[in-house]
């Protein structure tokens, strides 16, 4: 392997010049977010000089050791496959097109350079995730990435809403990697080691190794994902999050970070058997289905994206426990692409709406933003999946293997979530782009600079041409058992294999869009809720989890709290330390008497003192 | 004759010597603390020079000739001039005969007391058939030891006079800055 | 018998002990302060005849120390009861309690 420290440097790059910005150049919001775009700019074309000097289908590790305590080695060490790799070059790509987009996103707030320094923070924990070989060290940047994701969501932390989301988003992910610590710990507990190949070797060896627990560890284990990737029932944090700023929504809660759970367990693929998987594919179907009913009656425009981010997901989680971690992993890149593509687009809208997020107040612009338009619609036909974008193939991936593993009920669910997809989509799409303006703002709306439309141009060439340049001849190489190296063309016409699935699929979009365009091509306010009556509220208020989880976890929750603060501040603030600090006063008033302040009765006391001491040496 | 000559060459004169300047130090040491006929620090002070001087007579008899000279030179000589000094500076009247409480007085019995009946205790440990007195205080032997094997802590005595220099020059400076 | 360690000892521990009374008797600041000369003085001899008996020169050169180190402490103690004599106008312990409590 050759260049075998560049992915070092890759890694560090981030953290150095979050460093730089905290500690040297806060006040300069230009010098700031050119080192941020700089370091994160340098790691992809680093990224690619490493890739074009090994090829892709290469396996690796670079190592040190980091902690040897007892039985426990722990190495800090570098894993470098075509999945690293691939996921390298999505979270260095995308990730640099964003920073660029947040150059001009955020030019005119005033802490630029405390966002950039958070970006650079989350780059670097990602790319640790990513580059990770051992549970560990995984574990400890999937935290670090939860910190950032928390200084993010919170950015604007003058906002009550922003610094409860942040809040939430911490907590819910908290409860999450619980379970994935304890399943970590569980892993280590069995089989003696975290490192990954080590891991995979020894269960390769012995399948059974892991016993009767191994549903247990594997569930444990996903949790973390469950956290990360916000499945069903923590999946109420991301939506939240949308109260960050629209590039972070694109990076982290559309991009990466939430496809840090996927990557995770594709990663960790050896350690699960059939019975957990099992749970995780209908895990996410059921995410999948939720979270894409939810999405139809949302009226932000963000928090639309957001919920079809969360159905993605669902897709995702899903693939990977129906043994297909290769079109998960092809279409957590292309989402990648396309997810991150319209939430830019969106916040460029939002920025032509000077700050209006709802999408009955806009309208017709199209006319107004044809840049943003245009790749808005890039990024919609992709997320629908309608050929020969990216999201077609990706998605036709996902239904080809759920039939391939006679799943007919993910199968079915995951039709109908296409349908709903395209529903949901095109329903946005009409009601921002088309019809007739519904607000002034709209109506003086204006297009974004370039600084902002070039990463959209750039992204959106991606989404578009993501199906057939490769992605799964590299990921496939790697998790397939045999996997045959496709041409373009062959990528093209790949989903024509499983005719059933790509035309339940085509048929599904087409229904979708049918539906949406009748309903929404110029409607003034949303018709859905008359015909549909109490699904739609119930729709809109997100199946009432958060008021079920305020009712019962949060009201729990506080008890408990109630309760501790009680014994705290009677128990042990009240009567242990108070009869301490009694005790304590009490002794000081009477050894006050002491110091009479003669200096005499000092000099007695101390040759008292001296003739103990000297009886205890001498005169015994 | 023959027999005061024997006396002598036994160490006789010595021990005679010994008890003459013993009894001179004692006697003076209790004059320095309590004086019967006078409450002025001034003569304490005086008869604290005297008990340094018979010491030195008794560190002569014990053949460290250099510490005698020394003794004389630094504290009768130096350090008794600058109590004297500071006394007439301070310009101590004859003190008023105070009470001696009776707390004082308890407490000095029962430190001394105490110290005391330790130090007899291991006095009574020494052993009196000890080996006849061999040394020899040779200054120039004492120079080359100090000059050798202590150099260090001869070093930092002298800097602890530096830094005792520079800290009475501050105390006695008018304002402290 | 002969004059030996014991006798010298004993005055060392006499004279010590005269200068323990000193301090704690005597409440003239520099009186006390004389007590304490006393005390080092007397462990001096102690040492000295120490080094005799004992045929080694170091308690020799330890008594050269506490020399050098008593005339500084006497140099920085005296300046101490100037300074405080200028401030109280007295040199009597009990006219000087401000540590009390």
């Amino acid at each position: 392997m050759k260049y075998e420290n560049l992915p070092w440097l890759i890694l560090f790059l981030p953290l150095l010049s979050a460093a730089v910005i905290t500690l040297f150049t806060l006040r300069s919001k230009t010098v700031s977010s050119l080192i941020s775009i700089g370091a994160v700019v340098a790691g992809f074309v680093l990224t690619l000089l490493f890739i074009t000097a090994n090829g892709f289908h290469f396996s690796g590790e670079t190592s040190t050791n980091w902690l040897s305590i007892g039985g426990l080695q722990v190495d800090f060490g570098l894993k470098l496959d075509a999945l690293s790799m691939m996921m390298l070059l999505v979270v260095t790509g995308v990730g640099g097109l964003i920073h660029i987009y947040s150059y001009g996103y955020m030019h005119e707030d005033e802490s630029m350079a405390r966002f950039f320094a958070c970006l650079s923070l989350f780059t670097f924990s990602m790319l640790g995730i990513v580059l990770a070989n051992n549970f560990l060290m995984m574990f400890i940047f999937w935290e670090l990435v939860g910190v950032s994701s928390y200084l993010l969501i919170g950015f604007w932390f003058e906002k009550p809403s922003a610094g409860d989301a942040a809040k939430k988003a911490f907590i819910t992910n908290r409860l999450g990697d619980f379970g994935f610590l304890l399943g970590i710990l569980m892993v280590w507990g069995l089989l003696g080691s975290l490192s990954f190949s080590t891991l995979q070797s020894a269960l390769a060896a012995n399948p059974a190794l892991l016993g009767a627990s191994a549903t247990l560890a594997g569930l444990l284990i996903f949790c973390g994902a469950m956290g990360k990737s916000a499945q069903f029932p923590l999946h109420v944090w991301l939506p939240d999050a949308m109260e960050g700023p629209t590039p972070v929504s694109a990076l982290i809660h559309a991009a990466t970070m939430v496809a840090a759970g996927v990557y995770m367990l594709c990663r960790s693929l050896f350690l699960f058997n059939a019975e957990s998987l099992h749970v995780i594919s209908y895990i996410g179907g059921f995410t999948a289905l939720l979270a894409a009913l939810m999405a139809v009656q949302q009226n932000d425009i963000k928090r639309i994206i957001a919920y079809s981010t969360l159905s993605q997901l669902g897709y995702m989680v899903m693939t990977v426990g129906l043994h297909g971690p290769t079109p998960a992993m092809f279409h957590l890149t292309t989402h990648a692409f396309f997810k991150a593509l319209l939430f830019l687009a969106a916040g460029s809208v939002i920025i032509g709406m000077h700050h209006e997020q709802d999408i009955w107040q806009m309208g017709n612009l199209r006319k107004k933003m044809p840049v943003t338009f245009l790749t808005f619609t890039i990024g919609t036909l992709a997320l629908c999946g309608v050929p020969p974008f990216s999201g077609f193939y990706s998605k036709d991936a996902i239904l080809a293997q759920a039939l391939a593993q006679k799943s007919y009920l993910l199968f079915g669910v995951g039709v109908f979530v296409a349908a709903l997809t395209a529903f949901y989509t095109f329903r946005l799409f009409f009601v921002v782009f088309c019809g007739q303006e519904k607000s002034k703002a709209a109506a003086h709306a204006h297009e974004s600079p370039l600084v902002i439309t070039l990463p959209l141009i750039a992204l959106a060439v991606f989404s578009f041409a993501g199906g057939f340049i490769g992605i799964t001849n590299n990921y496939g190489s790697q998790l397939a058992h045999e996997y045959e190296l496709l041409s373009v063309w062959q990528q093209a016409i790949e989903p024509l294999s499983n005719k059933l699935a790509m035309f339940c699929g085509l048929g599904a979009v087409v229904i979708g869009f049918l539906l949406a365009r009748s309903l929404y091509r110029s409607a003034a306010s949303d018709p859905l809720p008359a015909k549909l009556g109490g699904l739609a509220t119930a729709m809109k208020n997100k199946f009432y989890f958060d008021e079920f989880y305020e009712a019962t976890f949060i009201r729990a929750h506080d008890w408990i709290a109630a309760a501790a603060d009680w014994i705290d501040r009677w128990i042990l603030e009240g009567a242990i330390i108070g009869a301490i600090r009694g005790g304590t006063d009490l002794s000081g008033r009477a050894l006050r008497l002491v110091q009479t302040g003669n200096l005499q009765t000092y000099a007695f006391l101390f040759v008292l003192g001296v003739a103990l001491l000297l009886y205890l040496v001498l005169g015994k | 004759m023959e027999a005061i000559n024997n006396w002598i060459s036994c160490g006789g004169v010595e021990d005679v010597l010994f008890y003459v300047f013993a009894a001179l130090t004692l006697l003076c040491g209790i004059l320095v603390i309590a004086n019967p006929f006078s409450r002025n620090p001034v003569t304490s002070a005086m008869f604290l020079v005297l008990t340094i001087i018979s010491m030195s007579g008794l560190f002569v008899l014990l053949h460290a000739f250099f510490l005698g000279i020394v003794q004389i030179i630094v504290y009768a000589g130096a350090v008794m001039v600058l109590f004297l000094f500071v006394i007439m500076l301070l310009d101590l009247k004859e003190e008023l005969r105070r009470k001696i409480k009776m707390f004082g007085l308890v407490a000095g019995l029962i430190s001394v007391g105490t110290v005391a009946s330790i130090f007899l205790k291991s006095l009574a440990s020494v052993k009196t058939d000890a080996a006849p007195p061999a040394l020899e205080g040779d200054t120039y032997a004492l120079g080359k030891l100090l000059f050798t094997q202590y150099t260090l802590p001869f070093e930092i005595v002298s800097v602890l006079l530096l830094v005792a220099m520079i800290g009475v020059i501050l105390l006695s400076k008018k304002k402290l800055e | 018998m002969h004059v030996g360690l014991q006798h010298y000892l004993a005055v060392s521990m006499i004279l010590f002990c005269l200068g323990l009374l000193g301090v704690i008797l005597r409440r003239n600041l520099l009186v006390m302060y004389m007590s304490l000369e006393l005390m080092l003085n007397a462990a001096n001899l102690a040492l000295v005849s120490f080094s005799r008996f004992n045929n080694k020169l170091d308690g020799q050169v330890l008594v050269f120390f506490i020399i050098t180190v008593a005339a500084a402490e006497v140099a920085v103690g005296l300046a101490l009861i100037v300074a405080l004599f200028r401030k109280r106008q007295s040199a009597h312990v009990e006219d000087l309690t401000s540590m009390k409590l």
